[in-house]
């Protein structure tokens, strides 16, 4: 959707690799939205190759056992949930 | 309260005593209160109960605070001016019919209506400095890795820090004294550069004699002329005090805008796919396939501005597309930090207008989500950074407060403090 306008199928497919449905109108609105943000987005290829020499170290802990919620308070938000586990819609 | 503040408002005492004993916080929605709600801003968490407090809400606790409620934000911080909020917008209490800035525009707002003596935010592009800026008091954002993110629901997390509000510099800084610091349970902090007997709130002495202020030129240009001239007033008082500036130049950040928004969304895409209502939130039925119930959830539970975000962070990151935008953000990102210490090394912290332009009026600019994003100039390019930056009420143009922002070097918030409290 880069080097021409953004079209409706693209917003479309994009909502769905994102698992977000879209109304009629939001993808209208998203289309042309998009198609300006991307355009300002294209400005990037005027920046040039840098030298990323990050100066971090990793952070380990040992792999230890320690204190973790309970199920119970694990579970208190699901909208539902059966014989201690979470409840999900059907996978397929 | 007339304003719209808070989104709940709840008292939780701290500790009987402590360094804040007797002092009332404003708590930003997007961090967990155990046994508070916390919507984040969104109707998806509409009924979330955090099981745990974030590791600033302990220590606030620890600290002797009393939090007095959880601050309207932009949903998920994603807002320059806390109108995405799915529970309604928040008035600015220092201009009247404006926007309090975003995405902490709750925090902001508490602050300056003397609903809470400080208040926490957190900062992703700005979203602690833009609302400081136009509500006229004191935010700071921290350098990354010196407060703990644990408990604070992501959105950016390579970007933000969580940061304090206050009426002055002061006071925001006696608030970081009690949240920064290494925690064990967020692998990115480290210790303070404090000395035992130091804290930040004691650098708030206002001493700016033979400071050397850089001022970036790019961070001028096509500001507001009032919001300019406020700006200059601003740093001629620092200049009265002992002060010295001069320009300097920060190419890259001509790249900053589009190379933070390439990120952000990215870093969106990924984190708010967890909200699929199964585990909490927003839930999409069980009708359909797994795919049909996730996607129905996050229609019905996320907004305008937040799909938004997450369809362009989705794109972004794709199959043929990943090099020519995310890889291209990240080599932006990586000249505006070398450009920032090459600008540090002649200078002891930069200054700029926080925010390109005054408030707002509410409901201006919700239209163009494009030009909303070019009003994080200013901010956006300290993130990319990791940098700590200040904001410090600089005066008014035409009634609307204006924010003077200063960036210092990694870790050098003492620096910071000590030059802004000169101000306010």
């Amino acid at each position: 959707m880069s080097d021409d306008a953004v079209s409706p199928e693209e917003v479309r497919h994009v909502a769905e690799l994102a698992r977000v449905d879209l109304a009629d109108d939001e993808v209208d609105r998203f289309t042309g939205q998009f198609a300006d943000i991307l355009e300002y987005f294209e400005t990037l290829d005027e920046v040039p190759e840098v030298d990323r020499d990050a100066d971090l170290a990793n952070v380990m802990r040992p792999d230890e056992e320690r204190a973790s919620l309970d199920s119970e308070e694990a579970l208190r938000n699901a909208p539902e949930t059966e014989d201690g586990y979470f409840k999900g819609p059907n996978v397929s | 309260m007339s304003e719209n503040i808070f989104i709940t408002e709840e008292r939780i005492d701290g500790s009987d005593d402590g360094p804040l004993a007797g002092k009332t916080v404003a708590v930003k929605d997007n961090i967990s209160t155990e046994g508070v709600r916390t919507t984040c801003g969104s109707r998806m968490l509409e009924d979330y109960v955090p099981p745990y407090d974030a590791t600033v809400v302990s220590r606030l606790k620890d600290a002797g605070a009393t939090i007095v409620g959880k601050a309207n934000m932009d949903e998920f911080g994603m807002g320059t001016t806390t109108e995405t909020s799915y529970f309604g917008e928040t008035d600015n209490p220092a201009a009247p019919g404006h926007v309090p800035g975003g995405s902490s525009g709750g925090s902001a707002a508490a602050v300056a209506a003397g609903e809470a003596d400080l208040a926490l935010g957190s900062d992703t592009g700005g979203s602690v400095r833009c609302p400081a800026a136009f509500c006229g008091v004191v935010g700071i954002k921290p350098t990354y890795g010196l407060v703990s993110r644990y408990g604070l629901v992501a959105y950016g997390n390579s970007l933000e820090q969580i940061g304090p509000f206050g009426e002055t510099v002061e006071e925001a800084a006696s608030l970081l004294d009690v949240i920064a610091g290494s925690d064990d349970r967020d692998a990115t902090t480290r210790e303070t550069p404090l000395e035992a007997d130091e804290s930040y709130a004691d650098a708030a002495t206002g001493d700016v004699d033979g400071l050397s202020i850089g001022v970036p030129t790019e961070l001028l240009e096509g500001a507001d002329e009032g919001v300019v001239e406020t700006f200059w007033d601003a740093l001629a008082e620092l200049e009265d005090r002992g002060a010295e500036y001069h320009e300097v130049s920060l190419p890259s950040v001509e790249h900053a805008v589009e190379a933070y928004y390439v990120i952000a969304m990215s870093e969106a895409s990924s984190n708010l796919a967890r909200f699929d209502g199964v585990r909490y939130g927003r839930s999409g039925g069980y009708d359909g396939n797994w795919n049909e119930a996730f996607a129905t959830a996050r229609e019905e539970g996320f907004g305008d501005e937040v799909k938004r975000r997450i369809l362009l962070g989705t794109y972004a990151l794709s199959a043929g597309y990943h090099d020519k935008y995310y890889k291209k953000a990240q080599d932006a990102r990586a000249w505006v930090k070398q450009d920032f210490d090459e600008a540090l090394s002649e200078a002891d912290v930069l200054a700029s207008p926080t925010m390109p332009v005054p408030p707002f009026e509410l409901g201006e600019s919700l239209d163009d989500p494009l030009q909303l994003y070019l009003a994080d100039a200013n901010t956006v390019p300290v993130n990319l950074a990791d940098l700590p930056a200040i904001s410090v009420p600089a005066g008014e143009t035409d009634g609307l407060p204006v924010g003077l922002q200063l960036v210092g070097p990694a870790f050098g918030e003492e620096r910071l403090i000590r030059a802004a409290s000169a101000l306010a």
